[in-house]
Formats: structure tokens, sequence, C-alpha cells
């Protein structure tokens, strides 16, 4: 029987090794992903509460379909900018985002 | 959960807001490169407009469609405040914006929209409309940090603004989905009878830490600042204006919303962590702001110690510490505006960042100098400007709930920042300028942002008593204890 703490501790993994990513990585775009993952360890986070908690309700869904499409915006302006920042110095390492001082 | 045509009618200044912020993106496009000038003047036209109309909605208490967005007269005094730095902003970004070879209407665009996602933010009354504001005001910032293409520090600046704010974005989403969780509800309102102290569990306080932590990046208060003085010295100086006042202020609205109204009841718990961010947020930020020698990552630090003496109100815990908190926030839109209005325009004449170019200003623009001067006399909060009244009622408010300690930690402070303010004053009025110096020639419409910052910083400190009265007022609406 999965029950609700099966569902969150689910997504608190995904949410630390999503962390793990953005922080440790070092490709910009593999940083992004990363992010990527602690956004949907919270949308399993919302479904699964609104699943188990207020089956009757739609709140938690909804949520979770605002924070997919919000993700997405996100990732599409994140990705221009690394796009741009590649053109110009031809990498995409964070490590070497170091012309102002960190 | 009933739509009525008559809520809407409490939105039409974020409705117009949006219908500007599109109608510009049009214009921008359709008007030919030679007459893009005009833009300029339609966005304040449109932004004045707006603000006209906001008056209308003084006296309103409404919550609209079930809860999820709140008119009331917190949500009124921050689009105004929101509004207002939008104004002055859009005229002092003019002769920047000049410069841009193309896209010049996308960024008045942009920054209209800024302003909505902000908007949005302070009336906010459940969490799914808090974090669109949030990110509509995030993601919108984050191009136009970026937006300086072809020059390596605004892009790089960009990619660190987007990770970071979407890595903070996701820190906080799953606090909220934690909240969430364990009230079942979204609408702020609702939460209170679901958290009380005594049913408070573990994930639940998870949940807090996890929603301090994100409002912390938004605010950024220390140890969540990393972000601001790289993104604040590699934006273009008019977002970095926007992006110090108006931001920091949207973040803390719903900070103190959330905080105030959907978790009264677990103030014991998370008053500790408030207090001990605030303290360190006042002191490193004063303390690192000492020794940097740009003016725009000065300007950064010193806004970071701005953020925690904001806090202040919050960590208060009432009707005067809200009032307080709203009364500096909008004493702070007038004098970091202003000083920034100012390196706008010495970098759009010199092409220079650092406070020693800034040496002899006095007497090749004293205008300048003296906005400059009367500005960075608020920031520090020297009696005849403005600044002055607002911390003392920030401090007068912590005093109130025996916190001596830290009105003392924030005096003390205070007093370290008056050196880094007149590090500039002393360049600006001692020194000798460049030999080929010449006066900094100012358009109109940057000299009526300058004139708007200096008479509305020294005439609130000179009388206080009608916006003082006003923000005393909407604090004790917004939180009557």
């Amino acid at each position: 029987m999965v029950t609700l703490n099966h569902y969150l501790i689910l997504a608190a993994i995904l949410f630390c090794i999503g962390f793990y990513g953005a922080v440790a990585k070092k490709n910009a775009v593999a940083v992004l992903m990363g992010i990527e993952l602690m956004l949907n360890s919270v949308n399993i986070n919302l479904v699964a509460f609104n699943r188990f908690l207020n089956p009757g309700e739609m709140t938690g869904h909804i949520f979770a379909l605002m924070v997919i499409v919000v993700a997405a915006a996100e990732v599409a302006v994140g990705l221009a900018l690394i796009l741009n920042i590649y053109r110009q110095r031809l990498t995409t390492d964070v490590n070497d985002l170091d012309w102002l001082k960190w | 959960m009933q739509i009525q045509l008559a809520d809407f009618a409490l939105m039409m200044p974020e409705i117009a807001t949006a219908i500007l912020a599109i109608g510009l993106l049009i214009v921008g496009l359709v008007v030919p490169r030679e007459q893009a000038k005009g833009i300029s003047f339609l966005t304040v036209a449109g932004l004045v407009g707006i603000w006209l109309l906001n008056f209308l909605y003084w006296h309103e208490n409404a919550s609209l469609f079930g809860g999820i967005y709140i008119v009331d007269p917190y949500t009124v005094f921050f689009r105004f405040l929101f509004l207002t730095a939008a104004i002055i902003v859009a005229l002092a970004a003019k002769d920047y914006v000049n410069t841009l070879e193309r896209n010049q209407g996308e960024f008045y665009a942009l920054l209209v929209a800024a302003t909505l996602g902000m908007m949005i933010l302070a009336g906010a009354g459940d969490l799914v409309t808090l974090y669109i504001g949030l990110e509509l005001m995030t993601i919108t910032f984050v191009i136009l940090v970026g937006y300086q293409k072809k020059e390596a520090k605004s892009s790089e600046a960009g990619v660190k603004y987007v990770i970071l704010g979407a890595m903070s974005s996701a820190v906080l989403l799953y606090g909220l989905s934690l909240v969430f969780g364990f009230t079942g509800t979204t609408i702020i309102a609702d939460m209170v009878p679901r958290l009380t102290l005594s049913g408070a569990s573990p994930l639940l306080l998870l949940g807090i830490v996890f929603l301090v932590a994100g409002f912390g990046f938004k605010v950024s208060a220390v140890p969540f600042h990393m972000w601001s003085p790289d993104i604040y010295e590699g934006a273009p100086t008019p977002v970095t204006a926007f992006l110090a006042v108006a931001s920091k202020a949207a973040g803390l609205a719903a900070f103190v919303r959330v905080f105030l109204i959907a978790l009264p009841e677990l103030q014991p718990y998370w008053i500790t962590i408030v207090v001990v961010l605030t303290a360190i947020t006042v002191v490193v930020g004063n303390l690192i702001a000492i020794p940097q020698s740009n003016i725009k990552r000065m300007l950064a630090f010193s806004s970071v110690a701005q953020a925690g003496y904001i806090l202040f109100g919050l960590v208060a815990f009432s009707s005067l510490g809200v009032g307080a908190l709203l009364f500096h926030s909008i004493l702070y839109v007038f004098a970091n505006i202003g000083a920034f209005a100012v390196a706008i325009v010495v970098k759009n004449s010199t092409g220079s960042d650092e406070i020693k170019d800034y040496s002899g200003l006095a007497q090749t623009s004293p205008f300048l100098a003296a906005v400059m001067l009367l500005c960075l006399l608020s920031l520090a909060g020297i009696p005849p400007v403005a600044g002055f009244v607002s911390k003392f009622y920030l401090f007068m408010a912590v005093i109130e709930k025996g916190m001596v300690w830290l009105a003392f930690v924030g005096i003390m402070m205070s007093m370290v920042s008056v050196y880094y303010y007149l590090i500039v004053a002393k360049a600006m009025y001692l020194g000798t300028p460049n030999r080929e110096a010449k006066p900094i020639s100012v358009s109109a419409s940057t000299q009526i942002a300058l004139v708007i910052c200096l008479v509305a910083v020294i005439f609130f400190g000179v009388y206080p008593t009608p916006l003082l009265d006003l923000a005393m007022n909407v604090g004790y609406s917004f939180f009557p204890f």
C-alpha cells in the first residue's frame, strides 16, 4: 500500500538530488536541469497532498499545473541567456562566469 | 467560488497595467526607431494615469474571487509604492534607453510588466496567485538584468539571476507546498484556524523554514544576499535601481502578508529565525559596504542593510511595526532611486561607476552632488532628511516589544553606515575634479526624476506627519494588534 508518506519521502529525495545537481554541476544547462528536478518534487508534493487529504478538490492539481507552466517560461529565458553567454565566451561552465566578483 | 463582475472593477489598476504593458510592446514594434523616444513619454503618462486611478480604491477592503485576491489599504499602499518607483525609474531610464540600438519599446514594456507582477504579489490572497506574481516579477527582471546582450557583465548577471532566482523560487515553493499540505487550502486568510501552536508538526516547521529562506532571498537578507552585489553591478543601472527598491518591497509585501496573516499563531517559532536573520543582515550589510569602491556595489550592500532595517517592522509583530515598515519602504524608494539616478547620469557621461570618479562632482555639477548627498543622508538616517523619522519608528517598534538590544544593534550600524555614505560625499565635495571634467548635462526627464526624489526626501523629513499617519493607519487596518 502506497501512502502519503511514501510520496513525501520520494519528493524530499528528489528535491535533495535536484538541489545537489543545481549546486554541484558545472554546466549551466545541467544546473537548470537540477532546478527542474526541485520544481518537479514540489509538484509531487502538491498532487499527493491533494489526492490524500482532500480528494474532492482540485487546488493542488491546479497549483502543480501553474508550477509546470511557470517553470517552462523560466527555463526558456534561462536557456536564451545561456546561449547568449556561450556566443560571447564559448563556455557554459558556471565557474567561468567570474567577471563579476562572486 | 463565484466570479463576480464587480470584482474585476476592484482590479482595474492591475488590468490597466497589463494593458499598458502589452500596448507598449506593440507600439515598440510598430514605431520606427527614429520616433522611439516617444515611448518613454507614453510609459510615464500611462503609469501616472494608473497612479491617479489608484486613488479610487483607498477605502476598499474587499477579498475578490473567494479570497484569491485582496484589495485592502495595504494592497493599495503598495500599488502606490510600485507605481511611484516605476514612474521615477522610467523617467530616469530615458537617457539610458536612448543609447540602446534596438528593443527600446520592449524595455518599457518589461518595466511595466515587472510592476504588474509586484502589484499582484502585494495583493495576492492565496499561494498560487502569490507564486504567479512572484515569477512574473522575477522572470521579467531576469530579462531586464541581461538586457545588454552585447555586454558580457550584463549577460553574466542575467545568467546568475535566472539560476539563483529559480533556485530560490523552488525552495519557496517547497515551503508553500508543505504549508498547503498541512492546511489543505491555498487561501492565506483561511489558514489561520488550521495553524495553531499546539497543532504544529515538524513538517510544518520545515515548511516555514523554507518560506523564510525563499522570501529572505527575495528581500536579500543575509545569508541569502550573495546574489545581490553581482547582479546589481552587472545589470544596467536603471534596472538596478528598480530591482533594489521595488522588487525588494514586493518580496517584503508578500513576506509580511504570509507571516502576519497566515502564521500569527506560530509566531513563537518563526520569530527566532527572523530576529537572527534581521540582526545579521543589518550588521553584515553595513560592514561589507565599507570597503566597496564601486558605487553600485556599495549601494547594493547598503540596500542589504536597509532590508534588515525594514525587517524590524516584521520582527516587532505589531501594527506600529507594520506602519513603520510601510513608511520606511516608501521613503527608501525616493532615497535609493535618487542615488541611483545620479549614478545613471554619471555613468552615461563618464562611463564609470567607481566612487573615485565622483571626486569634485560638487564643483562641476552641484545639483547632482546635492541630490546624491541628501539621498545618502536619508539612507543613513540623519535628522533633517526623511530617513531619520522612519528609522526612529522602526527602532521604537522593536523597543516597544522589549528587544532593546536589536534597536541598539540597528543604531550602532546606522552610525557605521554614515561612514561609507560620507566617503562618497567626501569625494564629491572635497575631491578635485579632473582637469578635463565638464559640467554634466542632464536631460529634462532625468531632471524631473531627480527633483521628485529631492523634494520627497526633504519634504517628508521636515513634515512627515501626513504620510506617517497614512502608513500607520494602513498598518493598523492590516494588523490591528
